[in-house]
């Protein structure tokens, strides 16, 4: 159709920052930093653009038909009939799913590559880091735009390679390249469980494309699978949430994204807080129909998901290193986010992945920028104070702050309220609903330590050696627009407050189908539950704030008699429950071990080299013993002649000769 | 007439002397005289062949003319061996093949 352009040719989107990071990437090496920081600038940029030309021509002439957009565009494997019609095309579709997801990926993503400019300015190779992020636009891009389980899949190793690039970005700093490659590891366990879903949905259906797949599921007519029964949905949901739980850092997979925090912050802020590690979350809500197939699989989501928002916060509370509060904060909130999942509030889920995108990137940008201000400390024992020397990193942090606490009318407080309340909803749901609640309670305390310890009291740090500074617009630039929708975000799903329309889940409701969430029966009694689950909510994230302020400016010194009052609590917390030291005992251990003395000291170097060089001195005797014949005397060869000879001749009178010896025998 | 097996026999006891002598004697020009040895037995075989054919035989004559080629060449082969053979005596003062081992690389 002429008037969609850039839909008819959604591939543009991904492929610009290809570009870019293929520029920057071959030719970048001797460039100066301003002509690698515009290629990468214009490509995501330009990336934004399309996309947002894009949405506009999905919305105005794809959605009212309500229809998704797809198109075919090349085939990519295809097996023909003899080996099953296998077929994966390169194909793309919009839906209003993929709406949010590009519009996050590519908004957030420009953001923070306008302020890496800024923030990677002095550090060692700049053009490698654009180079790296833009790969990384590129495969999230192609996740999210797949029309099918296997493209996804490209998407999603993608990033998970950039991801890996990026963290052991500072790859001559021992920590960032093990960081590296623990993410990369964790996450194929992960990846493992994902396969093998595709492999069983393949089986089961002899698709993997979205639309025909979930067509068959519905066509299927399959009931859903009740709580314990261990079908082909509930095995494939788990198998697809185990992929999840590796890319979205959940139990018992979580442990890389701690450590992910090695890498670059800007990374920090768009692969590991904003975009890529809500890839499971996406994963999930797009396979809605097949969680949705499965109780087993969605109680099996939300109660993972709940676990880990509580465990992860409780880590939180108490770690010093200012970014990894904020990593325990994102794995916490993606608990959330699989929370709401879990208990059929797809869209819920999506609204606070959008909303957390905003105010995680935000957050962690402003650490950024705190972490700048103080010359690279990340120890917030050792800053306090900063409220008045960085004005605008602390106001736009302060806001972000605020966000994720739940504090109305800012984003974090619409989304964490809907999916609470969906959550209290369900039946059986009120265990979960107070754990999430709990959970706010946490996030609110630890986040305001955070502020508290960062911008209030006095300052902790040698004053002569360090020399506070603002950073440039470069990098606060994008922390207000960041702060500006952190605020605003959430108010698509305002009006659902005072009995309007919640124009989120009404946005998101082509793809999630009217079967999500629950359709209160009394209109009026509803309403004024979820008024008060809002105010218990609000009330509860000051509490958390109250107890933050009373701790960390009232009484600067009770934290520290609290901690050593309740030394086991604080040190089981402080060491992130042994978690890491129960891995390596339990499998990285015994697999070092079996590496070492099996693999290289058996099988290696007695099978392998054994062999080899058998083979070797097997031919070193046989020529050994061999070149004595060569004596260089004729007559030595001559009988040699002789003796090849008589046996040519016994050979030849083979036949002739048998019977005779048969009959001297005789 | 002679039958053409005495003819064999009596070409494969020389050239089995020959052979034995080729192996066993240690003078070089014994070594070279049963060369000729062998030679010549085999030229015996031919001839004995060649007799034995039917006269018709388009290839009666062949074996007798193999046998004028083979003299010919050995013929050739004496003036070099022989010249050899001078050449290693000067050098070693001695025709003892066994001290002859330069066949080696």
């Amino acid at each position: 159709m002429p008037n969609q352009p850039i839909l008819e040719h959604l591939w543009i989107i991904p492929l610009l920052p290809l570009l870019g990071a293929a520029i920057n990437g071959l030719l970048g090496v001797k460039w100066p930093n301003k002509i690698v920081n515009t290629v990468a600038l214009f490509a995501t940029g330009l990336s934004f653009a399309a996309a947002l030309e894009a949405v506009r021509e999905f919305v105005t002439y794809v959605a009212p038909t309500g229809q998704l957009f797809r198109k075919e565009f090349f085939d990519w494997i295809f097996t023909g009939a003899a080996a099953g019609d296998f077929r994966v095309g390169f194909d793309l579709q919009m839906d209003q799913l993929t709406v949010v997801m590009v519009l996050v990926v590519t908004g957030v993503g420009f953001l923070i590559h306008i302020y890496s400019t800024g923030y990677m300015a002095h550090e060692g190779g700049y053009y490698r880091f654009f180079s790296y992020l833009n790969l990384f636009m590129f495969f999230m891009l192609i996740l999210v735009l797949a029309a099918n389980y296997v493209l996804l899949f490209v998407g999603w190793e993608g990033v998970g390679l950039s991801s890996y690039l990026l963290i052991g970005f500072y790859f001559l700093k021992k920590s960032a390249s093990d960081a590296g490659k623990k993410a990369f590891i964790v996450n194929r366990i992960g990846d493992f469980g994902f396969m093998l879903g595709m492999f069983l949905l393949f089986r089961t259906f002899h698709t993997l494309d979205f639309s025909q797949l979930f067509a068959a599921v519905e066509k299927s007519g399959w009931a859903q699978e009740s709580w314990g029964v261990f079908g082909t949905f509930t095995v494939a949901s788990l198998l697809l949430f185990m992929g999840a739980t590796g890319k979205s850092a959940q139990l018992p997979l979580y442990v890389w994204l701690p450590d992910a925090m090695e890498g670059p912050t800007p990374v920090s802020a768009l692969i590991h807080a904003a975009t890529m590690v809500t890839a499971g979350v996406y994963v999930v809500a797009r396979s809605h129909i097949l969680f949705q197939h499965s109780e087993t699989a969605l109680v099996v989501v939300a109660v993972v998901g709940c676990a880990t928002a509580f465990f992860a916060a409780t880590i939180g509370l108490v770690q010093t290193d200012i970014k990894r509060v904020l990593a325990y904060s994102t794995v916490s909130q993606l608990g959330y986010m699989f929370l709401a999942c879990g208990v059929g509030a797809f869209s819920a889920g999506i609204f606070h992945l959008m909303t957390h995108a905003f105010f995680k990137a935000l957050l962690f940008l402003a650490a950024g920028s705190v972490i700048h201000a103080m010359g690279g400390e990340q120890d917030m024992r050792h800053m306090g104070g900063l409220r008045t020397s960085i004005k605008y990193t602390f106001a736009t942090m302060f806001i972000a702050t605020l966000a994720i606490a739940g504090i109305p009318p800012l984003a974090g407080f619409f989304s964490k309220d809907s999916i609470l309340l969906s959550t209290y909803e369900i039946p059986g749901g009120h265990p979960l609903y107070f754990v999430g609640l709990l959970t706010a309670l946490l996030t609110a305390f630890y986040m305001f330590r955070l502020v508290f310890l960062t911008f209030w009291g006095k300052p902790r740090f040698d004053q002569h050696h360090v020399h506070v500074h603002e950073s440039p617009w470069s990098m606060l630039g994008p922390l207000v627009v960041l702060a500006v929708l952190s605020v605003i975000g959430g108010w698509v799903a305002a009006p659902a407050l005072w009995g309007g329309k919640d124009y989120f889940t009404g946005f998101l409701a082509p793809v999630f189908g009217a079967g999500e969430g629950v359709h209160p029966i009394d209109e009026v009694a509803a309403h004024n539950l979820e008024l008060t689950l809002a105010l218990v909510a609000v009330i509860t994230a000051l509490i958390g704030i109250a107890v933050a302020f009373w701790l960390y400016v009232r009484q600067p010194k009770r934290p520290e008699e609290l901690a050593n009052s309740m030394q086991p609590v604080y040190k089981t917390l402080l060491n992130k429950y042994y978690v890491d030291e129960l891995y390596a005992a339990a499998v990285v251990r015994p697999l070092v071990w079996i590496s070492d003395h099996v693999l290289w000291k058996i099988v290696d170097v007695e099978a392998i080299d054994g062999t080899v060089n058998g083979i070797a001195q097997g031919a070193t005797a046989v020529g050994d013993s061999v070149r004595h014949t060569q004596s260089g005397n004729a007559r030595s060869y001559a009988s040699w002649v002789v003796v090849g000879a008589l046996i040519v001749i016994a050979i030849l009178f083979w036949p002739t000769i048998r019977p005779m010896i048969g009959t001297v025998t005789k | 007439m002679v039958p053409t097996q005495y003819y064999l026999v009596l070409s494969a006891i020389l050239f089995g002397l020959g052979v034995v002598a080729f192996v066993f004697r240690r003078n070089i020009i014994t070594i070279f005289m049963s060369i000729e040895l062998m030679l010549n037995a085999v030229n015996l075989s031919f001839v004995a062949f060649s007799q034995a054919m039917p006269a018709a035989n388009n290839h009666k004559l062949d074996g007798q003319i193999f046998v004028l080629f083979v003299i010919v060449v050995a013929a050739a082969e004496a003036a070099v061996g022989l010249g050899i053979i001078i050449v290693t005596a000067r050098n070693r003062q001695s025709l003892n093949v066994e001290r002859v081992n330069l066949l080696k690389l």
